[in-house]
């Protein structure tokens, strides 16, 4: 568990972010670059002495200006994963593992050695300086160098951000592994809303140094009032599914208000996928239209109608989740649209983002 | 031997083997010159890395004056430093009466008052090289020690010292060649004393003072040379193999 409230002025900017993630899990500290994402998990570190406000982890105070306690980063155990890595380059991969590790007291290490070893897939690197390694495996063993120190929390600073696609794909599994197989609680800063939905069970919207949101990832992620946060045109809902059935050019995705029919993906039954469905990819209509290209038509509830921006409309449907629609002032007019009126949400197969980030769609 | 000499001294275009063979007062001086030098070397690093780290990573007031101290001996005419070294150190000296009142040290007129000269006019050059490559050491580094659990002081031993050997060892390599053409501070300091201060400068000056000399002042010439280069040579080995250390 975190809890954190800190206030810190760095010139101009102002840090005032405080939340409480009690999740196990990955959180995701989202936001667009500046928005005082990294200020903040350099304070959780201890490397930045907030100017006021108090830093608890798992019921351990590390940092109260109330009673001046300020305990210094190397007493804090808080595994840190650098943006750059930061491999020391004077030691080869196995001294760079196990330098935190023999300065951790044996009795408080939760991970053997062979253990991160395995499950990074990092046995071969051992021997190598870390000159002599891509930037995938350097993240790796960064990430088994902090894991090793057995910290009671794990900050991330946009780990994947220096890597291109294919080394993304090669370190994010072990992430998700990570929280799940050791049950580590994960900061993760991140401004790439793929990564956030691959991997996050919560997530803390920063902006402007302040908290703008904090809770479950399909919550606030098909908030209206985030859009602008999230991505300014291209919004849409977010949808956690389960892969329920495949045909042979469909995949059949189960969720809360029922089935999405998708283009067949190649998934494991059963497995947990985020979807993302874009507000302008959703067509609204009062019947159940017949004869149709669409391979969605769900029943909704028109919850919210609006109409901030003037030349479009934002319509929120509940479709036993919400679903976010985009349409023009005269189809709302044509459609008479008020709140709590039943309707149709048609939405293209094609139209859905899967929050694979292999495919780099979203 | 000195016969020798006298014979090439009227016949100089004869050079023979002879011209290698040292006489005990120049073996004394190149002697007492790599003593006296890495006595200077010795005490100065120390210092000079923790005086380079004060600089390179603290933020102080006076740090612009302290800087600008250790500057002094390279822009001071070294007399001047001699001077004020038997100023303080001197047997009547602040700190030179102290000691010898306390302790029986004398630094004034003995080698290790021309290992203090010449260490303190090799300082800002060792300064200055340490200083760099601790500037270059990328603090990130230094950070991530931390929250693997390292305290500051074992971040600066095992992370910041390994990083910054090469910086050192060029350093150490300029101090070393600058306490050995120390001259104006030494003489000034600790006088010309045959045996206990009379270093190869020292030496060769006062070989050019007395007739027949020239000889003798070429071979010291020839040594100082060579140690020159020695030391350039050694410098560079050093510094390559440290750098590909660090880059694997």
């Amino acid at each position: 568990m975190l809890d954190l409230c800190v206030q810190k002025k760095q010139g101009q900017f102002q840090v005032d972010a405080a939340f409480v993630s009690r999740t196990a899990g990955v959180t995701a500290l989202f936001g667009s670059s500046g928005a005082g994402k990294t200020s903040i998990i350099n304070m959780v570190a201890g490397l930045v002495r907030p100017d006021s406000g108090h830093i608890i982890v798992n019921g351990r105070t590390l940092f109260d200006a109330k009673t001046g306690l300020d305990i210094p980063p190397e007493r804090r155990r808080i595994g840190y994963i650098f943006q750059d890595g930061r491999l020391f380059p004077h030691f080869s991969v196995q001294t760079n593992l196990t330098y935190g590790m023999h300065l951790t007291p044996a009795k408080e290490r939760y991970v053997t050695f062979d253990q991160v070893v395995e499950l990074l897939g990092i046995r071969h690197l051992l021997n190598r300086r870390p000159a002599n390694l891509s930037g995938g495996e350097k993240q790796r063993v960064a990430i088994g160098r902090a894991l090793l120190t057995s910290p009671s929390l794990l900050l991330m600073d946009e780990p994947l951000a220096s890597l291109d696609l294919a080394r993304k794909t090669e370190v994010l599994p072990f992430v998700a592994r990570l929280a799940h197989e050791l049950s580590i609680q994960i900061l993760y800063v991140s401004h790439s809303l793929n990564e956030v939905l691959n991997l996050a069970d919560s997530i803390v919207v920063v902006d402007a140094g302040r908290v703008a949101a904090h809770g479950n990832i399909d919550e606030v992620m098909s908030r209206v009032d985030l859009q602008h946060l999230t991505g300014v045109s291209d919004y849409g809902a977010i949808i956690s599914t389960v892969v329920e059935n495949h045909d042979q050019h469909l995949t059949y995705l189960r969720f809360d208000g029922g089935l999405i029919r998708i283009p067949r993906f190649e998934s494991p039954k059963g497995s947990k996928i985020r979807i993302r469905i874009r507000a302008r990819n959703v067509a609204i209509a009062l019947e159940r239209p017949e004869h149709t290209s669409f391979q969605n038509i769900l029943p909704a509830r028109v919850e919210e109608i609006l109409s901030e921006n003037g030349a479009l409309v934002d319509v929120r449907l509940n479709v036993g989740c919400m679903l976010l629609a985009r349409i023009t002032p005269a189809a709302r007019h044509s459609l008479n649209l008020r709140p709590g009126q039943q309707v149709f949400a048609l939405i293209k197969s094609v139209a859905v983002s899967t929050g694979g980030i292999s495919t780099g769609e979203i | 031997m000195k016969n020798t000499d006298l014979q090439f001294s009227n016949t100089p275009l004869c050079f023979g083997m002879e011209i290698f063979e040292l006489t005990p007062v120049e073996w004394e001086a190149l002697r007492l010159s790599l003593w006296v030098s890495c006595w200077a070397v010795a005490w100065s690093l120390p210092i000079g890395i923790l005086v380079a780290w004060g600089l390179a990573r603290l933020n102080f007031t006076g740090k612009t004056l302290v800087d600008g101290l250790i500057h002094l001996p390279l822009v001071l005419p070294p007399v001047v430093i001699g001077y004020l070294l038997l100023v303080v150190l001197g047997r009547r000296g602040i700190i030179g009466a102290w000691l010898y009142d306390t302790l029986g040290i004398t630094i004034a007129f003995t080698w290790k008052g021309a290992a203090v000269a010449a260490g303190v006019m090799a300082f800002p050059l060792l300064v200055r090289a340490v200083r760099l490559s601790i500037e270059g050491v990328d603090q990130g580094l230094e950070l991530a020690a931390r929250t693997l659990g390292a305290s500051p002081l074992r971040v600066f031993f095992t992370v910041t010292l390994p990083l910054i050997i090469p910086g050192i060892i060029t350093g150490l390599i300029l101090a070393f060649a600058r306490s050995l053409g120390e001259f104006g501070a030494t003489i000034t300091f600790v006088s010309n004393i045959k045996g206990e201060t009379q270093t190869l400068p020292l030496a060769l000056y006062t070989l050019t003072q007395v007739p027949d000399g020239e000889f003798s002042a070429l071979r010291l010439c020839i040594i100082a040379v060579i140690i020159a280069i020695g030391a350039l040579v050694a410098s560079e080995f050093l510094s390559r193999r440290f750098a590909g250390h660090i880059r694997g």
